[in-house]
C-alpha cells in the first residue's frame, strides 16, 4: 500500500519511549491514509529529533531549537503537505522557546509533537525546561533551582486552539491524540510524556503511570478556564487527553491566494508578471 | 550643467515628501537625478538633509558644492552654507533668521495659511524652486497629482502655483525627453526578487534593510508572495530554508546585527544544500553602530560567516540597476548550485535614488534546476547522490509519488541519513566543496572603467562604484591615466582582471568604506598584487566623487 511507513534501525536506547511514539506516529499516519511522500516530519536536534531517520517520510532534520520555523515555511509553501513538527522538551521549550511562543500566535496548520521526558538525553542528563525543581541531575548536583515550564498552560496562555497531552506508555490513546492533532485545522500542541530510561530516574514509566489520569469522556474541552486549570494540575494527578480544542482562524487561510489558489510551489513563474511595477518609478 | 539642491530640516518636518516630489519633477523635465539621503536615527527632531543633484549627463554620486539650500530651519543653513557656491542661494521662510540678509526670504508659511492649510508651505517652496531652475509648472502639477492623495493634491497644486510666482527664474533648463526610472537600491533589489519568482520573504525589521520587505509586501497579495514578519532573524532564515526545501524561491535579509543571528542557519543551508538568497544591508558597526549610516565592514564576515566549511557565493551590489539584475542572478545560482547566495548592499545604496534606463525584464530568465521523477534512477531517492560536479538532482517533497526527500543538518549519507562513517564524511565534504569548480566558471570579473592599462588603478567594491565612476570620468577628461576595478562577485574571489591590470599599474589605490581595507586583504590573499595607497572612510558617511579626487592628490 502507498501509505505504508517503513521503519529503519534506530540509535535509541532499549526501552526508550521514542519507540512507542514512532509506532504511534506510523499507525496514526497510516490510519489517516496520508502517504509518506505527502507528509513531512520537521525536527530539531536531540534523540526525539532523529525521528525522520528512523521512519520513511519526507524529513527536514534542522537545528536545535529551530524545528518550528522550517515547519511553518514548508506548510505555507505547500499547503498540500501534512506537516508534523517533532522534537524534545529542551529543543522546544528551551532553545526554541521564542519560536514556540510565536508559532502559537501564528496558528499555522501544523501538528507539533513534543517528546517530553523532562531531561536532556542526548547531552547526557542535564536538567531540561520541564525537569522538576529540586531534581538532581548530571549537572545540577544540588538539584534544579528553576521553576519548570508548564507547557500546556503556556500554550493555552498564548492562544493555542488545540492543546493535549499523551503518554508513550499508552499507544492506542496516543494514536488517537495524534490523529486528532494532525486533522485539526490549525496549530496543534501535543506534549507527550515519555520515560528516559538512562538519564531520568525520577520520571520513570511507573512514575508516569502513577501520576497521570485520563480526562473523563464528559470533559468539556471547549471550556478555556477549565482547560487552564487542568493544564496546571500536577501534584494530585496529571491529566491525559485533549485539554482544549476549539476552531480558530488559521494563518494559512489569511492569505487569500493560498486559501483559494494552488500551492505556492505549483505557482507559474514569469518575470514579465512583475514588469508592471516599473511604472511606479517613472 | 550640474546642479545640487540641499533640503534640510528636522525629522518629521516633511523633507522626505518634498524631496520625493522635487526629484521626480526634475526627472520628468528630462534630467538625470541622484538623490543622497542623510538621516539621523530618530523619529522627530535632529538634523536630516537630502541633496538632489541633477544634470543633462548621467550622475552617479552626490557632490560637495551646492547651488541651493532650501532650509526648513536655521540650523540646516548653518550646517551646510560653507558648501554653497558663490552664486548659490539659500531659501527660507520669512520667519527664519529674519535679520540675515544673505538669505532669500519667501512667504512660504503665509502663502500656505492663505490657502487654508499651513502644511503645504513646502509645496510653495517647491514651486519657487522649480521656477528658479526653469522646470515647467505643468510638469510639477502632474507630479503632485500623481504622487499625493486626492484629498490633498488640489491644495498642494495651488501652493505650487503660488510658489511659482515667488522667485525669479535664474536657469533655463530646457524640457527634454524623459524615459528613465528613478529608483533606490532596496526597491531595485525587491523588484528583482519579485521578478525572479520569490514566493516567500520573511524577516525582522532592521534599518536599513526593512524597505525591501515593505516593497515586496506592497505587491505580495497580487503576486501571491508570503511576506512574513518573524519573531527574530534566527527564525527568519530557518523558515525561509523550510520554504525553499518545500520548493519555492525564498529570501530573507537584514543588516549586520540581524545577519549575525542568521549565521547558525547559514551553516545549516550549507550542509542541507538548500538554495537560499540572503542580503545584508550593511550599516555602521560593530553592534548597533549607526543605524542610518553606511559602511562596508562586513565583507570578511559575509565570506566566513558560519561554523564549519561550506560553499557560498557573495555578490556585492554596485548600483540600483546592478541590485536588480544581480538579485535575479542570485536566485538562479542558488538553485543551480544548491548553495546560499549572499547579497551585500549598504545603507548608502539602500536609499539613494538614481535615474536608470528602465530595467529590461525580457532579459531575465528563471532557472529552477529541479529534478523530476524521470531523473531519479534509484529505487529510493538519494538527496545527496554523489555526482561528478557535486550537484545532486534535487527533488521537491510531495512532487514525485513514492519518493521522500530527507535533508539533514548532521553529516549524512547519500539518502540524507545520519552517518558517522569516516570515508563517507570525506566524500560528502568533497562533494559539497567540488561544486566550486563549476561555480568559478560563472564568476564575473570586476567591472573595469577608465583608461586602457591605467597608470593609476582604483580597486573597490559594491556601492562605492558611483563615486569611483565619477572620479575616473572626471580625471580621464583631464587626461589622467586612471581606471578602476569594481568588484560585484567577490566570493569566490575573481583574480584574472586584477592580475592583468595590477601588474602594469604604477599606483593601485584601494577605496573602501571601512577601516581595515578588507578588499585589499583579499587581493593580498589571492594574488601577488600589492596596493600602494588606501582611501578608507568609516565615519558612516559615503564617499563622493569630490572627496575621492581630493584625497587622491593626483
Amino acid at each position: 500500500m502507498t501509505c505504508e511507513y517503513k521503519l529503519y534501525d534506530t540509535s535509541w536506547c532499549p526501552g526508550c519511549g521514542n519507540f512507542m511514539i514512532r509506532d504511534a506516529l506510523k499507525q496514526a499516519l497510516e490510519e489517516l491514509g496520508i502517504a509518506p511522500y505527502d507528509s513531512v516530519l520537521v525536527t530539531g536536534i536531540g534523540q526525539a529529533a532523529k525521528m525522520p531517520h528512523h521512519i520513511g517520510i519526507n524529513g527536514f532534520n534542522g537545528l536545535h531549537g529551530r524545528a518550528l520555523p522550517p515547519g511553518i515555511g514548508i506548510k505555507l509553501a505547500n499547503k498540500d503537505l501534512t506537516v508534523i513538527v517533532e522534537s524534545g522538551d529542551g529543543d522546544t521549550y528551551g532553545e526554541g522557546g521564542n519560536h514556540f511562543l510565536h508559532t502559537i500566535r501564528r496558528n499555522v496548520n501544523i501538528a507539533h509533537f513534543v517528546h517530553d521526558n523532562q531531561i536532556y538525553g542526548l547531552t547526557k542528563g542535564q536538567g531540561s525546561p520541564t525537569t522538576l525543581k529540586g531534581q538532581k541531575t548530571t549537572l545540577q548536583f544540588d538539584g534544579v533551582k528553576l521553576e519548570p515550564v508548564k507547557p500546556l498552560a503556556l500554550s493555552l496562555t498564548m492562544g493555542a486552539g488545540f492543546v493535549a497531552r499523551g503518554f508513550s506508555g499508552d499507544k492506542p490513546h496516543l494514536v488517537e491524540l495524534m490523529k486528532e492533532a494532525i486533522t485539526y485545522n490549525g496549530y496543534a500542541h501535543l506534549d507527550i510524556f515519555q520515560p528516559c530510561v538512562v538519564w531520568n530516574k525520577v520520571n520513570t514509566f511507573k512514575w508516569y503511570k502513577d501520576h497521570t489520569y485520563y480526562l473523563p469522556d464528559d470533559y468539556d474541552y471547549t471550556n478555556y478556564e477549565a482547560a487552564y486549570k487542568k493544564a496546571l494540575e500536577w501534584d494530585n494527578g496529571i491529566p491525559l487527553g485533549v485539554l482544549y480544542k476549539v476552531q480558530k482562524d488559521t494563518y494559512d487561510d489569511s492569505f487569500e491566494f493560498i486559501k483559494n489558489g494552488v500551492s505556492l510551489v505549483n505557482a507559474k513563474l514569469n518575470p514579465m508578471d512583475a514588469k508592471k511595477y516599473l511604472k511606479e518609478f517613472y | 550643467m550640474d546642479y545640487t539642491i540641499l533640503i534640510g530640516g528636522a525629522a518629521g518636518q516633511g523633507i522626505d515628501t518634498a524631496v520625493g516630489l522635487l526629484e521626480r519633477m526634475i526627472k520628468r523635465h528630462g534630467y538625470y537625478v541622484f538623490t543622497y539621503k542623510n538621516y539621523m536615527s530618530r523619529v522627530r527632531g535632529g538634523h536630516n538633509f537630502m541633496q538632489i543633484r541633477f544634470s543633462d549627463m548621467p550622475v552617479t554620486s552626490y557632490s560637495k558644492e551646492l547651488d541651493m539650500i532650501y532650509a526648513f530651519n536655521e540650523e540646516s543653513v548653518q550646517f551646510h552654507e560653507d558648501r554653497l557656491k558663490k552664486d548659490g542661494v539659500v531659501i527660507v521662510d520669512n520667519n527664519i533668521a529674519e535679520s540675515n540678509l544673505n538669505y532669500t526670504h519667501l512667504p512660504l508659511v503665509e502663502t500656505a495659511k492663505n490657502l487654508g492649510n499651513d502644511k503645504v508651505s513646502s509645496s510653495v517652496g517647491l514651486g519657487a524652486i522649480i521656477n528658479y531652475f526653469g522646470i515647467l509648472l505643468d510638469t510639477g502639477i502632474k507630479v503632485i497629482k500623481e504622487e499625493l492623495a486626492p484629498k490633498i493634491s488640489e491644495v498642494n497644486k495651488q501652493a505650487l502655483e503660488k510658489g511659482y510666482e515667488l522667485l525669479e527664474r535664474k536657469y533655463n533648463m530646457k524640457k527634454r525627453e524623459d524615459s528613465h526610472i528613478l529608483i533606490d537600491g532596496n526597491q531595485a533589489l525587491a523588484l528583482g526578487a519579485i521578478a525572479a519568482g520569490c514566493k516567500y520573504y520573511c524577516g525582522y525589521p532592521m534599518t536599513p534593510s526593512s524597505s525591501v520587505m515593505t516593497y515586496i509586501a506592497k505587491h505580495a497579495n497580487e503576486m501571491g508572495i508570503v511576506v512574513d514578519q518573524i519573531e527574530d532573524e534566527v527564525g527568519a532564515l530557518n523558515m525561509a530554508l523550510g520554504a525553499s526545501y518545500a520548493g519555492v524561491r525564498a529570501m530573507t535579509g537584514s543588516s549586520g546585527g540581524g545577519f549575525a543571528l542568521m549565521v547558525e542557519a547559514l551553516s545549516l543551508a550549507g550542509i542541507i544544500e538548500t538554495p537560499i538568497v540572503v542580503f545584508n544591508a550593511q550599516r555602521t558597526g560593530p553592534a548597533t553602530g549607526f543605524a542610518t549610516r553606511t559602511e562596508q565592514a562586513d565583507l570578511r564576515f559575509m565570506i566566513h560567516a558560519g561554523h564549519g566549511e561550506f560553499l557560498r557565493m557573495v555578490i556585492a551590489l554596485r548600483s540600483p540597476e546592478d541590485a536588480f539584475y544581480q538579485t535575479v542572478r542570485a536566485f538562479n545560482l542558488a538553485d543551480k548550485y544548491q548553495i546560499p547566495v549572499l547579497l551585500m548592499t549598504e545603507e548608502y545604496l539602500t536609499n539613494y535614488n538614481m535615474t536608470h534606463e528602465p530595467f529590461d525584464f525580457s532579459k531575465i530568465t528563471i532557472e529552477r534546476h529541479i529534478a523530476s521523477g524521470s531523473d531519479i534512477p534509484d529505487e529510493r531517492y538519494k538527496r545527496y547522490k554523489f555526482t561528478e560536479n557535486g550537484i545532486s538532482p534535487r527533488l521537491i517533497p510531495g512532487q514525485v509519488k513514492g519518493q521522500v526527500v530527507l535533508v539533514d543538518s548532521h553529516e549524512h549519507n547519500e539518502y540524507g541519513n545520519i552517518d558517522e562513517d569516516a570515508e563517507n564524511r570525506v566524500k560528502m565534504v568533497d562533494k559539497r566543496a567540488i561544486k566550486i569548480e563549476e561555480l568559478k566558471e560563472e564568476i564575473q570579473e570586476p567591472w573595469f572603467i577608465g583608461s586602457n592599462n591605467p597608470e593609476n588603478l582604483i580597486v573597490c567594491w559594491g556601492a562605492t562604484y558611483g563615486a569611483v565612476k565619477e572620479t575616473v570620468d572626471r580625471l580621464n577628461e583631464k587626461d589622467v591615466s586612471i581606471g578602476a576595478l569594481i568588484y560585484g562577485d567577490i566570493w569566490p574571489f575573481p583574480t584574472n582582471k586584477i592580475n592583468e591590470l595590477g601588474k602594469s599599474a604604477k599606483r593601485i589605490i584601494d577605496i573602501e568604506h571601512n577601516s581595515t581595507a578588507q578588499l585589499e586583504s583579499l587581493i593580498n590573499e589571492f594574488t601577488d598584487i600589492k596596493c600602494t595607497d588606501r582611501i578608507l572612510k568609516y565615519d558612516g558617511r559615503a564617499l563622493s566623487g569630490d572627496e575621492i579626487i581630493e584625497r587622491l592628490c593626483l
